[in-house]
């Protein structure tokens, strides 16, 4: 099925399950197109290992246009490879020249457990999330969506904030697996909008707790988060984030608000 | 069987109201000894799971993903209708209706379309109540787009990457619920079978992803929302993992399965280049706003074009032909998708293509970059763009993109009433997966807008009728159709692990797409479908014979996975192409060769066929049977589609 004419030389993490342990392998990638992306390359390699009766190498994906945020992959030692802003569906062969030799391994982190080969388990980001990422609002009964007016700044800043794709190359970065870029984006967006006010200070309270209890890594102002990250999210927000983690201590005698009990109970 | 949609009677804007005030109520101290089973978590199912949760109903959720985040909806690009007026500029609740049964090309139902345009302003109020950050104006105020087959700006956006907001915020609303423990999550785990109990839906068999356990899941109902089944053509612009086996399996159990063949070809994708291909990439319809399609006006031109001895940009004004400006005036660019699609295929027919290849048109900026500048374009396309770039290794603000069409959406889908419910009792079917509001074509930013309203808006009230007719009594877990239909489910896992052949499961699923475009694709012929029905059931028959599946059910086996989903594409694919081969007639995306006006455009044929098709699976290898749903049109008046 290929149809180019570059080859390479992988060098794959295979690991069967988390409780395995795992080893460098090495396989040959041969006819690669430069138009091909990285994943389709992979697909290449692995309808090859299935004819042969051999296990695939397991990679998540699932968009493969860079918004899911499903893939993954530290390719020769950088989250989603050599190219700036985009994910690993996104780079393509031409990227890499002929006859490279190109290293493939999972994101390394302890929150992050390898589930098989390069696939690893990012559900302390869910959990996370669920700590405190959401306005407590239910369905219907809402005011009309003009009745708040938000300045476009605004507006726009919350919506760069919001781009995160929940990849964790921000934490594959970090030399000590913090996950403050991703965490703080979401505390941002909603922290800078009217929506998110009367939570404001319980939610950035609830889900930094999450995120310690998960085993995430301190920050140490480095910044490879920021430069890894796939959409460009800001370290702004970790600052944004920390001014309003201080100033919720203030809040702390009061109540911390019980993010509303549901409707109908 | 006869179909009964359960439409109410009456006038068109109270039907919903008077409907709501009929429905059977459950009490709140009930609500919690009912349990809800949620197949999917995209915008359909995460909106239906928080908002049944949030009244008090025990969900368990279920997703195929590591995360509800990652559905497909995740990827929808340019925007969700809504009939707010904001714009002044003449739109209502009866225009949104009004565009969406016409752009349907009348092949769908008057009171569920009718109900969809009704709820559409309290979706954009949830959204933005949930923090949703759409894009504004400079006053602090909602903006709004244009989108293909209406003539306002109805569309709410937020950049280039509307679906991604919409779904983190019905993610976030999931999130808070399964904080309060009223949601349960299942994430990496797949819905294999729906189990029925005299005929009533009462729970599924899933697979853990992660170690091939087998499980059973009881519930007083099961709501299906699993997206659509555009990858039974392989390429697409679907997600890789997005497939029909949910609804499908749903199906053989009892299900019917209506309109199968209507199919959204999206006109602007970047093209194929070669067979390593995996997906094709969607370029949002928000550029046909500003971007102008264009193909050569000779094949003199387009063959100095397809092999560079000029540039799009050399070419002369007099050499190019705006085809859809010229072809419709007054809609322009922005004719629904099928027309614009149909008229790209044309231009390629024709020998105007352009690119490597000669399939592609233009679609060009030029002239937008040169009234609004690059900046004001960048602001409101630049991810597209920067998308584009990233495949194609071309500057599209230097140089028209490429485009051409590809598969992108299923109108058809598991047959629903008004209240959702399939024709099993009790199995539900939401968003894409079911085939309601968009009768043979769909019009852009209406996916999302109908997802949602099913989710918050629509099955929250009618799930309640059929829960409070059944009453609260716990499901039976011991009644012997759970470890029956667990016990299929384990046998059809190991018939697919003894496949062990020769041809790779990706290979089957790549000629299956190539039989499926060329012959149940944008034009379609009576001769071409039963040729093609004949190659689907050989490839069926040498996939079962023939397929090579490694590894075991016991461990993360995405091989098996993707041949369960495969074998199901290779069932779903003949019965499209019945459908197809049935509908003698044009309608929207439908395109039958032997049915069109003397200026190309789809011929319907009102008398005929003014039903929507709803198939009955009657075991494996005998022929569906044909149900029909009449279709009465009592308010709008069914007319020749015209654009021009
Ligand atoms: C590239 C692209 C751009 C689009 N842009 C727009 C747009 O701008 N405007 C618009 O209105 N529409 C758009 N659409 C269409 C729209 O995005 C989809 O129709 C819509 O999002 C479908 O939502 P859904 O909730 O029905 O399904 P999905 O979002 O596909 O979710 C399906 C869910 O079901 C789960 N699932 C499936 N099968 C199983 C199983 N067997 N077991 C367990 N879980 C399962 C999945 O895990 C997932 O959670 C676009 C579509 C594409 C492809
Ligand atoms: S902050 Fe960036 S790197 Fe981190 S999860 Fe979000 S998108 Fe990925
Ligand atoms: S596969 Fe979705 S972001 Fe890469």
């Amino acid at each position: 099925m290929s149809t180019g004419n570059m080859n390479f030389t992988l060098k794959v993490w295979r690991q069967k399950d988390a409780n395995s342990s795992g080893k460098m392998v090495t396989y040959p990638a041969e006819n690669i197109s430069p138009d091909m992306s990285f994943l389709e390359m992979l697909d290449v390699v692995n309808e090859s290992l299935i004819h042969k009766g051999e296990e695939p190498i397991h990679f998540d994906h699932d968009c493969r246009e860079g918004i899911c945020g499903m893939c993954s992959l530290y390719i020769n030692g950088r989250p989603h490879g050599p190219k700036r802003a985009i994910t690993t569906c996104q780079l393509h062969m031409r990227s890499f020249n002929d006859g490279e030799t190109i290293t493939i391994e999972p994101w390394r982190a302890a929150a992050f457990p390898v589930i098989k080969d390069l696939a690893v388990d990012r559900s302390a980001f869910d959990r996370i999330q669920q700590s405190g990422g959401f306005v407590s609002v239910n369905t219907g009964g809402v005011p009309d969506a003009n009745i708040i007016p938000i300045p476009k700044v605004i507006a726009d800043e919350a919506f760069n904030s919001a781009t995160c794709i929940g990849c964790g190359a921000c934490v594959a970065a970090c030399k000590n697996a913090s996950a403050m870029l991703f965490v703080s984006a979401k505390v941002s967006q909603l922290g800078m909008l009217p929506q998110g006010q009367p939570e404001r200070w319980s939610r950035v309270q609830a889900m930094v707790a999450q995120m310690d209890e998960e085993g995430f890594g301190n920050c140490t102002n480095t910044g490879a988060c920021e430069a890894e990250c796939p959409k460009e999210i800001s370290l702004l927000n970790i600052s944004r984030m920390n001014n309003d983690y201080f100033s919720a201590k203030l809040f702390r005698e009061e109540k911390v608000h019980d993010h509303g009990a549901s409707g109908g109970e | 069987m006869s179909l009964d949609a359960k439409i109410p009677a009456g006038p068109l804007a109270e039907k919903w109201s008077k409907h709501k005030f009929n429905l059977k109520l459950v009490n709140p101290a009930n609500k919690r000894k009912y349990d809800v089973i949620v197949v999917g978590t995209g915008l359909a199912g995460a909106s239906a799971a928080a908002s049944l949760a949030e009244l008090g109903y025990n969900v368990k959720a279920f997703c195929f993903q590591d995360s509800p985040r990652r559905a497909h909806s995740i990827a929808a690009q340019g925007g969700i209708n809504a009939a707010k007026n904001y714009q002044n500029d003449g739109d209502s609740v009866y225009r949104l209706f009004y565009d969406t049964i016409k752009g349907g090309d009348y092949r769908a139902r008057e009171g569920n379309v009718y109900r969809l345009a009704e709820v559409s302003v309290n979706i954009i109020d949830q959204c933005v109540a949930q923090g949703v950050p759409f894009a504004r104006e400079y006053g602090g105020l909602l903006d709004n787009r244009s989108f293909g087959g209406s003539q306002v700006s109805r569309t709410f956006y937020a950049r280039g990457q509307t679906g991604q907001q919409l779904l983190l915020g019905a993610y976030s609303a999931l999130n808070r619920q399964i904080h309060l423990g009223k949601v349960k999550m299942y994430t990496r785990t797949e819905m294999l079978d729906v189990v029925t109990i005299d005929g009533h839906a009462k729970g599924i068999i899933t697979r853990n992803l992660i170690n091939g356990n087998i499980e059973t899941h009881s519930g007083h109902a099961v709501l299906l929302c699993t997206g659509g089944y555009g990858n039974v053509f392989y390429l697409s612009t679907n997600a890789a993992g997005s497939n029909v086996t949910a609804a499908w399996r749903a199906h053989k159990r009892g299900a019917f399965f209506a309109n199968p063949c209507y199919t959204q070809i999206h006109p602007t994708c970047i093209p194929v280049t070669g067979d390593h291909q995996s997906k094709l990439t969607l370029m949002s319809e928000s550029l046909r706003n500003d971007g102008r399609v264009w193909a050569p006006k000779t094949q003199e031109v387009a063959e100095k074009l397809r092999t560079k001895q000029l540039t799009a940009a050399q070419v002369k004004e007099e050499d190019r032909d705006y085809f859809l400006e010229r072809k419709y005036p007054s809609f322009g660019n922005l004719v629904p998708r099928d027309v614009a699609s149909r008229n790209a295929k044309e231009m390629v027919d024709d020998g105007r293509g352009v690119g490597g290849s000669g399939i592609a048109v233009f679609l060009d900026f030029a002239d937008a970059i040169k009234r609004l500048g690059k900046e004001a374009v960048s602001a409101k396309y630049g991810n597209l763009f920067d998308m584009y770039y990233q495949i194609t290794n071309e500057d599209p603000y230097t140089q028209p993109m490429r485009i051409y069409p590809a598969v992108h959406y299923t109108m058809g889908g598991l047959w629903v009433d008004y209240n959702l419910m399939t024709t099993v009792p009790g199995l539900y079917a939401l968003g894409e997966c079911n085939f309601s509001d968009h009768g043979a074509n769909r019009l852009g930013a209406s996916a999302l807008m109908q997802g949602l309203a099913d989710g918050y808006f629509v099955i929250p009230y009618t799930l309640g009728d059929y829960l409070a007719s059944i009453g609260p009594k716990p499901v039976d877990k011991n009644n012997p159709a759970f470890a029956q239909t667990k016990q299929e489910v384990v046998e059809r896992i190991n018939k697919l692990l003894a496949l062990k052949g020769t041809k790779t499961v990706n290979e089957y699923h790549r000629d299956l797409g190539h039989i499926m475009w060329e012959y149940c694709g944008m034009a379609r012929t009576a001769e071409g479908l039963t040729k093609a029905k004949g190659l689907i059931q050989e490839l069926r028959a040498d996939f079962w014979k023939n397929a090579i599946v490694v590894g075991q059910n016991e461990e993360v086996n995405p091989a098996l996975e993707k041949a369960g989903r495969v074998a199901d594409f290779l069932e779903l694919g003949e019965l499209m192409v019945d459908d197809a081969l049935m509908r003698n007639e044009s309608c929207g995306g439908h395109f039958r060769l032997e049915s069109q006006t003397p200026e190309g455009e789809a011929l319907r044929d009102d008398e005929n066929f003014a039903f929507v098709s709803a198939w009955e699976y009657k075991g494996d290898n005998q022929p569906e049977v044909l149900n029909k749903e009449k279709l009465e049109f009592e308010f709008v008046h069914l007319t020749q589609r015209s654009y021009k």
